[in-house]
């Protein structure tokens, strides 16, 4: 027992300091659970907190309803599936923390993240350790281009792909040739990838551009901005916002209500639920809502919402994709080789990805093909606060191949080297 | 040219707009340092509650009685806590309730995310509110002018309380001269209890305020507690008014730094505190507190 009066104050102080550090530790201490050799294990790092944390939290759902369904079917090979959850919270943290899940625990598997910096980072450490990472979150089409990798895999959609789905949709809403745009993009490799590409678009189907303007990924005050799309009347208001910027944005300007069409060419399903009914507008690219029309998302979107009171986002669908794949890679190789599985899944082996349609990787840039969807507000009245979007059928059409939507290899070469 | 100048007044008015906001999280936190020596980092950590409280009781009770009931909880939840943490730290040196505060702020961080989850949670503008005031080039929303009437309200109040009334003539003789007001026969303890009650209070509104027109999720706390900040260490420690008059600064500057190059929009605080705080290394009106010197 130690007795604190008698304690100098020096001491005290390193008590305090000491029982503060332990909570703060074992607060954002990993869920860790100690593996057997038996076990597969599974590195799955994500930004928890921060303004991808939403979009981090489903992922962690998703991934953990997966390992949950794998295990209680055998596992693979016969070994139950293990995940260790970290907090990459920054690029820095998610390579420090992906090492130490490499070295240290010796993880099988790399799994997730949001961020495109921190992914090119874990995929660094992958590459070196020679370990396969399959990235559930990150856009930017640079890493399915100059930073490609073979150990990398793709199950989230690059930007190309959300561009030219949502680029689609405004043609077919006339809102692109002669229309005079405003781009606001969140100021970070994603949104810089993202302004990128949109404009690209936009410039080849005649749209006249006005101005971009670089966003804080912290920022949360937007009206300075609204004032200046009113000041500037443009046509078109293009977000290329992540996370909570995005939620914030639509908010705002839905407040000021300025009669200028909002679009954009990313977004989460958690942003609109988090602007609901009263805020959510425009015309928006997205990977998956849980109101596709497919057996598989049903039984997904049932499953999930019966484990964890929600229905699933766009998020946790990479995720519990990733390790199903995984399982099943295992399962048909009967391996759990690096290089048999990527070849396995270079191979054109096709998956249910929840979809219409089967999704499968390129053998040479490891993009995952699938069909993609544009949201906008229901019309009348939503019949909850998760059915505030409407989703539109697949992108694109049954009659087209999945490849119209991503970059050739001549647009985004990949050399693995 | 007429329209330039509408436009410049929309800015300028919207960034006070904004430095008001700041005042409400950043007085709290001046009074409650000047006065307890507490650094108080869990104070964002209210401003979360306030808008969670917020949505919570809109739900059961509606918009109006949240409104009042809301901050006024938050202010009690304030008033418990300097009760029984905050009081025992009045004489300990500002490391450890540093330390205390930044522990509990994790931990009601973390306690909404469990309790909430990560992801923002709807809540909009109630529709009575909705609109917009618009007087020939000039629009503004009803719900901003709203914030900034209830706002003024809350800050002249405050003022009254702190400089009219025997009470804040008490605090204020507590910030300058602690041990002075207990040889008078004078117990602070339940002024500070009330002072943290009103700073915590404020905080809770500024949430209340905020939470129909910005993201309701655990971290909104942490992002406007470092502007909070920066209010307090720019307007001076101990002064109201230059708390009032660096948060308007803040504001101001913030939002044109916004209008004009949107990138620089969050470094704009720190490079104005650096010009101020080599001007004034004790900030726009701080004033000497022997104790912290």
């Amino acid at each position: 027992m130690i007795d604190k009066k008698k304690l100098p104050d020096q001491a005290k102080r390193r008590l305090v300091v000491g029982t503060v550090a332990t909570v703060a530790a074992s607060m954002y201490a990993p869920a860790f659970v100690r593996a057997n050799s038996h076990t597969i294990k599974i590195g799955h790092l994500t930004p928890r907190t921060g303004f991808l944390g939403p979009m981090g939290e489903y992922a962690m759902m998703g991934a953990t309803l997966a390992m949950e369904e794998v295990n209680a079917s055998g596992g693979a090979l016969g070994r139950p599936f293990e995940i260790l959850f970290e907090d990459s919270v920054n690029p820095k943290t998610a390579s420090s923390k992906a090492q130490r899940m490499v070295e240290r625990d010796n993880v099988d598997f790399l799994v997730g993240e949001i961020s495109s910096s921190s992914g090119l980072a874990i995929s660094q450490v992958a590459t070196r350790a020679q370990k396969m990472f399959l990235q559930t979150g990150c856009n930017s089409d640079e890493l399915r281009g100059k930073n490609c990798s073979r150990y990398m895999f793709h199950l989230e959609a690059n930007n190309s792909m959300y561009v030219n789905t949502i680029g689609r949709e405004m043609l077919r809403q006339n809102m692109v040739k002669g229309k005079r745009w405003m781009a606001f993009t969140a100021d970070y490799a994603f949104g810089h990838d993202l302004f990128e590409k949109t404009k690209r678009f936009m410039d080849a189907n005649g749209a006249i551009f006005v101005s971009n303007d670089l966003v804080p990924t912290d920022a949360t005050e937007f009206s300075s901005l609204i004032l200046k799309i009113r000041q500037q009347k443009p046509d078109l208001v293009m977000s290329n916002l992540a996370g909570n910027s995005t939620t914030n944005f639509m908010k705002q300007y839905k407040e000021f209500n300025l009669p200028i069409p909002l679009a954009g060419a990313d977004l989460n399903a958690v942003s609109i639920w988090g602007a609901g009914e009263g805020s959510f507008q425009g015309v928006w690219p997205i990977i998956w809502t849980h109101q596709v029309n497919a057996p598989s998302a049903k039984v997904f979107t049932e499953s999930f919402t019966k484990r964890w009171g929600r229905p699933p986002d766009n998020q946790a669908v990479g995720d519990y994709l990733a390790i199903k794949i995984l399982a099943r890679a295992m399962q048909e190789t009967k391996t759990i080789d690096t290089q048999k599985l990527i070849a396995y899944l270079e191979s054109g082996v096709k998956f249910d990805v929840l979809r219409q349609r089967e999704g499968y990787f390129r053998p040479w840039d490891h993009q995952l093909l699938f069909e993609m969807y544009t949201v906008q507000p229901v019309t009348g009245k939503p019949k909850n606060k998760w059915d505030v979007m409407q989703t539109s059928a697949p992108v694109p059409g049954p009659n087209e191949s999945l490849e119209v939507l991503a970059p050739t290899a001549e647009q985004n070469a990949c050399t693995f080297s | 040219m007429a329209i330039e100048i509408v436009f410049l007044f929309e800015q300028i008015l919207n960034g006070l707009l904004m430095g008001v906001y700041y005042l409400l999280i950043a007085l709290g936190l001046s009074i409650i340092f000047s006065l307890g020596g507490v650094v108080n980092l869990a104070h964002g950590a209210m401003f979360a509650i306030g808008a969670y409280l917020m949505v919570q009781i809109t739900e059961l009770t509606g918009y109006g009685f949240a409104f009042i009931c809301a901050p006024l909880l938050v202010g009690v939840i304030g008033m418990v806590i300097e009760r029984l943490f905050l009081r025992h730290f009045y004489k300990a040196d500002p490391v450890l309730s540093l330390l205390f505060t930044f522990g509990l702020a994790m931990i009601i961080e973390q306690a909404l995310r469990m309790i909430y989850g990560a992801s923002p949670l709807q809540f909009n503008i109630p529709d009575f509110a909705r609109g917009q005031l618009i007087l020939g080039d000039f629009m503004y929303p009803y719900y901003r002018l709203g914030m900034l009437a209830v706002a003024s309200v809350a800050l002249f109040l405050t003022w009254l309380l702190l400089n009219k009334t025997p009470f804040g003539k008490v605090v204020k003789a507590g910030v300058s001269d602690p041990d002075m007001v207990r040889a008078l026969g004078i117990s602070l303890a339940p002024v500070l209890t009330a002072v943290c009650g009103i700073g915590i209070g404020l905080a809770g509104l500024a949430g209340v305020l905020l939470a129909p027109i910005s993201g309701v999720h655990p971290a909104m706390g942490q992002e406007i507690l470092t502007a909070a900040f920066v209010v307090v260490v720019i307007g001076g420690l101990g002064s109201f008014w230059g708390v009032v008059a660096a948060a308007l600064l803040v504001g101001v500057i913030r939002g044109l730094t916004t209008y004009f190059y949107p990138a620089a929009s969050e470094a704009s605080l720190y490079i104005l505190m650096l010009a101020i705080l080599l001007l004034r290394p004790r900030g726009l009106m701080g004033e000497r507190m022997d104790r912290l010197e």
